[in-house]
């Protein structure tokens, strides 16, 4: 089974993509195209390589090899600053990726600062309004908000240098199925106001049909099957491991 | 025992202590549970793992807990001696947590966790140890056991560190095993595997099961009746099966906010929380 990519030039766009770690090999020849404005989604189990095509995109991994290109520029094994403006991450664990001693106001401030954008006082009043922050939040540290308002800094954080590729990794495995609607209503919502182009990894198949019009399926650090999400809805997969996910995702519906 | 419920739990209610007084974390819940399979479901913040840790007194010793009755068996945990409590604890209650990760210990290695549980529980020697330990990796349906007992938590995937942990809950025979989110750190397909296992086993020992979890499909699925848990109240009690005609307005959205694989939506329809959920509840 294969999905039809989209008309015209590709937004990111990874050839022959290989990673290693060591001597362990987890990202085995992978290749996709995403359009601009287009969400795609990686979907797999835990050590499926999901994650770590992620980083590896962001650059966050040193060790790899083949093509990557965003918006037509082929990437190298570092990244300039323009590269970090254009691409932005958000992780799974508010928890961990908001600095402990650091307002919300400073976490906010500091994109602004590294790509000298000017009138952060408005940028950052802007962006809370934008996730929908009260503006009391402005001023606390990330202990004293709740998980899902933590999830809602970590993606104003990530907006609030106009980036127009958002990479999001399990943005809400680590929240209340109530949060996590929220959460996946404002993702939807800013993608279609900033026409992001968006890649979502999760192991959850109904969150990624929810905002993928197109998906890759991993195992073993391969991509075993594309599928578009009217495919991935009527269970039309051909691969043996993407009909288990797909039963699986539907049994624990119930 | 006097009425064959292994958990009595009536009007509990806790307190933390904030600068300014006491913040409620639990006010006045009851159920009973007995040899029987019960899902408590709830957002964080609900009460439920404060309720499972009240029945153990594992709760910070600044927590103000109340109740008209708290028993296990027809033991009085407000009462109870520590002695008493520490025979209990890990003993004829065994608790699940949710991360492997965190709640084994990392240097020390997995079998000798096992044993050392076994051996606060029973009388019996290392080797003895060693042996049980290795029947309970069975138990727990892990492959190469003898290869597991010498192994250090970080060297077991999430999957198999839940393996482990419920076996070591499992050494001293509990009579009720108590599950706080024993799932939320794994994968879908692996959760449901240790899912089974815990259902395989709940059944096959006759203990008691207290399935604590914010998944509300899954602990339908999985258990025989269902407390629904909302800011440190029962919103609804209701048998498993029934979970789809659930009457609260509350069960009803948790149940509506998740998105689907089989049907399609543009906007997943959010909790809206009514202020008389808030208010006491006779």
């Amino acid at each position: 089974m294969s999905a039809a990519f989209p008309a015209g030039n590709p937004m990111i766009e990874a050839a022959h993509l290989n990673v290693h770690f060591g001597s362990n090999h987890v990202v085995r020849d992978i290749a996709f195209r995403v359009a601009a404005g287009e969400t795609y989604g990686l979907v797999g189990e835990s050590g499926s390589g999901k994650s770590t095509v992620l980083r590896t995109i962001a650059g966050l991994i040193p060790g790899w090899d083949g093509t990557l290109r965003v918006a037509g520029e082929q990437l190298g094994h570092r990244r300039d600053r323009a590269f970090f403006r254009r691409v932005q991450m958000v992780f799974q664990d508010p928890y961990g990726s908001l600095h402990p001693r650091q307002t919300v106001d400073r976490i906010l401030a500091e994109p602004l600062e590294v790509h000298g954008i000017p009138e952060a006082e408005a940028r950052i009043a802007r962006a809370l309004e934008e996730v929908a922050l009260p503006r009391a939040a402005r001023f606390r540290y990330p202990h004293q908000l709740s998980g899902g308002q933590r999830q809602r800094v970590a993606i104003a954080r990530a907006l609030i240098a106009d980036p127009s590729v958002l990479l999001l990794d399990e943005p809400t495995s680590a929240l209340d199925v109530s949060v996590q609607a929220e959460v996946l209503n404002l993702l939807a919502e800013l993608r279609q106001a900033r026409q992001l182009t968006c890649i979502l990894v999760s192991h959850n198949l109904a969150v990624i049909g929810h905002l993928c019009g197109r998906l890759a399926v991993m195992q073993g650090g391969r991509i075993v099957e594309e599928l578009t999400e009217a495919q991935l809805r009527a269970g039309q997969a051909s691969h043996p491991h993407t009909r288990d996910l797909i039963a699986l995702s539907h049994a624990l519906e119930g | 025992m006097s009425n064959g419920n292994l958990v009595e739990i009536r009007d509990l209610r806790v307190d933390f202590p904030n600068p300014s007084g006491f913040t409620p974390a639990v006010r006045g819940v009851s159920f009973s549970l007995g040899r029987e399979k019960l899902g408590i479901v709830g957002e964080s913040g609900s009460g439920k793992s404060v309720t499972g840790r009240a029945l153990m007194r594992l709760l910070p010793e600044a927590a103000r807990v109340r109740a008209g009755a708290l028993r296990f068996d027809g033991i009085d945990i407000q009462a109870a001696s520590e002695r008493q409590m520490r025979s209990l604890r890990g003993g004829r209650i065994g608790l699940i947590m949710q991360d492997p990760k965190y709640s084994l210990n990392p240097v020390m290695t997995v079998g000798a966790q096992i044993a050392e549980a076994w051996r606060a529980h029973n009388k019996g020697g290392k080797r003895e140890a060693r042996d049980a330990a290795l029947a309970l990796l069975e138990q727990v349906r892990i492959r190469d056991p003898a290869r597991v007992l010498d192994s250090y938590p970080h060297e077991v995937s999430g999957g198999m560190g839940q393996r482990v942990m419920i076996a070591m809950m499992l050494a001293p025979n509990p009579d009720l095993l108590i599950a706080d989110e024993p799932t939320s750190a794994l994968d879908a397909s692996v959760q449901a595997e240790i899912l089974k296992l815990i259902e395989d086993l709940v059944s096959a020992r006759g203990m008691g099961l207290m399935l604590i979890s914010h998944d509300l499909p899954l602990v339908g699925r999985f258990c025989d009746r269902v407390v629904v848990m909302y800011a440190g109240q029962v919103m609804e009690e209701l048998p498993a099966r029934d979970l789809h005609r659930a009457q609260h307005a509350y069960t009803r959205g948790l149940l509506d906010c998740m998105p689907s694989l089989g049907q399609k939506r543009a906007r997943l329809p959010t909790l809206s929380r009514d202020p008389a959920w808030l208010e006491p509840r006779a």
